[in-house]
């Protein structure tokens, strides 16, 4: 019996069984992440510690303030990116779609655009991709992940068609203001821009009825669809917003850099899986939520500014990240089991 | 199924021989003898690698981590062999291959024993397998001169007309032929990924084909490395980055099922070579290089798309059915 449950449980294909019904799971769920979202906040403020001990220059506030920029833009997708895996889909091509964007906006320049019309063109491009993602997964009803590998490919294929070896460059003083500028003292226009998205996101997910649809389709996308859901129309907008959130990331990050070369944000989307999934929301979809995913945005982003500061090279820092991805989610699942052999 | 699986494969070769006729259409020499003996040798390791990758994802799982192991494995070997230039290289390639194991192993167990999602575990061991490669090498680069010539000879040695990394990919799709046909483990990869409940009343126990199945994926990526390695004579922190995404195109080309339980080793096969021909055909075509990537990703959405419609003409589409009028 032990193994028929344990391959019951494996259904990475999101086929439920009696252990994932979902109305048993809520209450042990929600309990489970008001454990999870303490446990990450505790991990936040061991990290703050220690870090401010190991270094005298991590409290300072323009340090800090330079350190969000570690992680606001990748924050940004994960938002997107953790109500896309909640409904049960993954999107593995928002690096490039960043990469796509941003050559659309450089070669905007290179025509003459002015700063608003930069940004139009950066969201239209987003959109575009978020809409060719979201048609192949909802419209032919193919699996997201190889969709998301294979316009991946294309995207950032894209833009190397059209840079090359090169670089665009020349981007309007108005337009660095999105990457370089302050709001107020040391609050930069993208902490401000992630906080504004946190609470919108947050607001979206977790007290509006289309929140609450992500979360049937993720649970059960049949018995959602029985229930009147739209699956394929939700499905089609989270593609959409994750294209649109790709394009803000592109934005703030082509303005910071003032440059754009089609090896841009490289390696992203696995940065932001991880802090998705670092966040507390389930990869097979059905339970996650925003505080988590912000709350492991500023983990990742205080562990790479302290680690910087100690001179810890990049690679070792990555280490620490998948370690740290591989012990949260291997924790709560050996607590689970400890706490099930004492019941029985 | 059978004769759909047949299908598939006549259509990937059919479409392989239309892509080699248009490129001798506009550069004749492409299909000289010498030069498809070459096409083959460069997607000799990509054949290997989407091998593994085949079993893992016929198990419904997937391993991200395959590029990041074989780097791992590859310094591994080459700086044994720079620092013991005598060890025989049989010796070596075995070494890199337990190695290999070794890595599956450790992403088999996190799957097996700890439930884990496969993507998920794979994520992180892909960072922490490039990390170690930093740790072990220092950053450092093994460059030709480090490695004994032996080492860098002998995927380079002619036998027959055709240089050993072609005749040991070879021999690698005999062997999985055999495994996936013949043994009860093949037939178990299949079982485990086609349906896991009926596998488990069946007496195959799922967590442990999928942890074999890691473990094979591990074996040839360590294999890969050395075989990598020693055929570019260098060996960085690097090497083969992104190329995970390469072998997980080879098998949706292949008509390896993402969800599990569909493929085939002589699928899996002309899935790595159409890559390979389309990479090697570019530059004689006068195609810019930097399109591969482009074209790449086309290629998967449409085999992707190509894939979804012969599975559904499978009988998804009853079942989904005989689910409405139960539920």
């Amino acid at each position: 019996m032990a193994d028929v449950q344990r391959a019951d449980g494996h259904g990475a294909d999101g086929q439920r069984v009696a252990r994932h019904i979902p109305d048993r799971r809520e209450g042990r769920a929600a309990r489970m992440l008001k454990g999870w979202e303490a446990l990450l906040v505790a991990v936040a403020a061991a990290i703050f510690l220690v870090n401010s001990f190991a270094s005298p220059y991590f409290l300072d506030p323009w340090n800090l303030s330079d350190a969000t920029f570690n992680f606001t833009e990748k924050a940004m997708i994960a938002f997107a990116m953790a109500l896309v895996i909640i409904s049960g889909e993954i999107d593995l091509s928002v690096a490039s779609i960043i990469a796509l964007t941003s050559t659309a906006m450089g070669y905007a320049v290179q025509l003459g655009f002015d700063t608003p019309a930069l940004v139009t063109v950066g969201l239209a491009t987003g959109l575009l991709c978020g809409a060719l993602n979201g048609a192949l997964v909802t419209g032919l009803g193919l699996p997201s992940i190889v969709v998301t590998i294979g316009t991946m490919s294309l995207f950032r294929g894209l833009s190397f068609i059209i840079l090359g070896d090169q670089a665009f460059t020349g981007y309007p003083a108005s337009f660095s203001w999105f990457g370089q500028g302050y709001v107020w003292w040391v609050f930069s226009f993208e902490f401000c821009l992630f906080l504004l998205f946190a609470v919108v996101y947050g607001v979206l997910l977790h007290r509006t009825s289309f929140g609450r649809t992500i979360y049937a389709i993720g649970n059960n996308p049949t018995a959602a669809l029985f229930s009147g859901v739209r699956v394929g129309r939700v499905k089609f907008l989270l593609f959409l917003l994750t294209g649109l959130m790709s394009a803000v990331a592109a934005i703030c990050l082509t303005a910071r850099l003032g440059s754009t070369r089609p090896s841009i944000a490289l390696g992203w989307e696995l940065e932001v899986v991880t802090m998705v999934v670092l966040g507390g929301v389930n990869i097979l979809g059905g339970s996650g939520t925003i505080p988590g995913v912000v709350l492991a945005a500023l983990i990742m982003g205080m562990v790479t500014f302290g680690f910087g500061l100690l001179n810890v090279p990049g690679i070792v820092m990555s280490i620490f990240i998948g370690l740290l991805l591989i012990t949260v989610i291997a924790l709560p699942i050996l607590y689970g089991r400890l706490r099930r052999r004492v019941t029985h | 199924m059978k004769r759909l699986s047949g299908n598939r494969e006549m259509l990937l070769v059919v479409a392989i021989v239309a892509l080699v006729a248009l490129i001798a259409l506009r550069f004749p020499p492409f299909v000289t003898p010498g030069n498809l003996v070459n096409v083959y040798n460069d997607s000799s390791i990509l054949i290997i690698l989407a091998l593994g990758q085949m079993a893992v994802i016929l198990t419904r799982c997937i391993d991200l981590s395959m590029a990041a192991a074989l780097a791992l494995c590859g310094m591994a070997a080459a700086m044994v062999n720079a620092a013991m230039p005598g060890l025989p290289i049989p010796l070596l390639i075995l070494i890199a291959m337990a190695l290999g194991t070794v890595l599956g192993a450790f992403n088999g167990l996190l799957v097996w024993k700890l439930d884990i999602p496969p993507i998920v575990v794979t994520l992180g061991t892909l960072t922490i397998y490039r990390g170690l490669i930093f740790l072990l090498s220092g950053g450092a680069w093994i460059n030709a001169h480090q490695m004994s010539p032996a080492f860098k000879a002998l995927p380079r040695l002619n036998l027959l007309g055709f240089p050993v990394l072609s005749w040991l990919s070879l021999a690698m799709i005999a062997i999985m032929l055999l495994v996936m046909r013949r043994t009860p483990l093949g037939r178990a990869f299949f079982a485990v990924g086609g349906n896991p409940h009926a596998a488990v009343y069946t007496g195959i126990d799922v967590g442990r084909t999928r942890f074999l199945a890691y473990c094979l994926s591990g074996m040839l990526a360590g294999l890969s490395g050395y075989l990598w390695v020693s055929r570019y004579a260098v060996a960085y922190v690097d090497i083969a980055a992104g190329f995970e995404l390469d072998i997980i195109a080879a098998c949706v080309i292949g008509g390896v099922s993402i969800a599990g339980g569909i493929g085939s080793v002589a699928g899996t096969v002309l899935g790595a070579l159409f890559l390979g021909v389309i990479k090697n055909a570019l530059p004689v075509i006068d195609i810019s290089p930097f399109a591969q990537m482009a074209i790449s990703g086309t290629v998967i959405i449409v085999a992707v798309a190509v894939n979804a419609r012969s599975e559904k003409r499978k009988g998804r589409v009853i079942l989904k059915k005989a689910e409405a009028t139960h539920g």
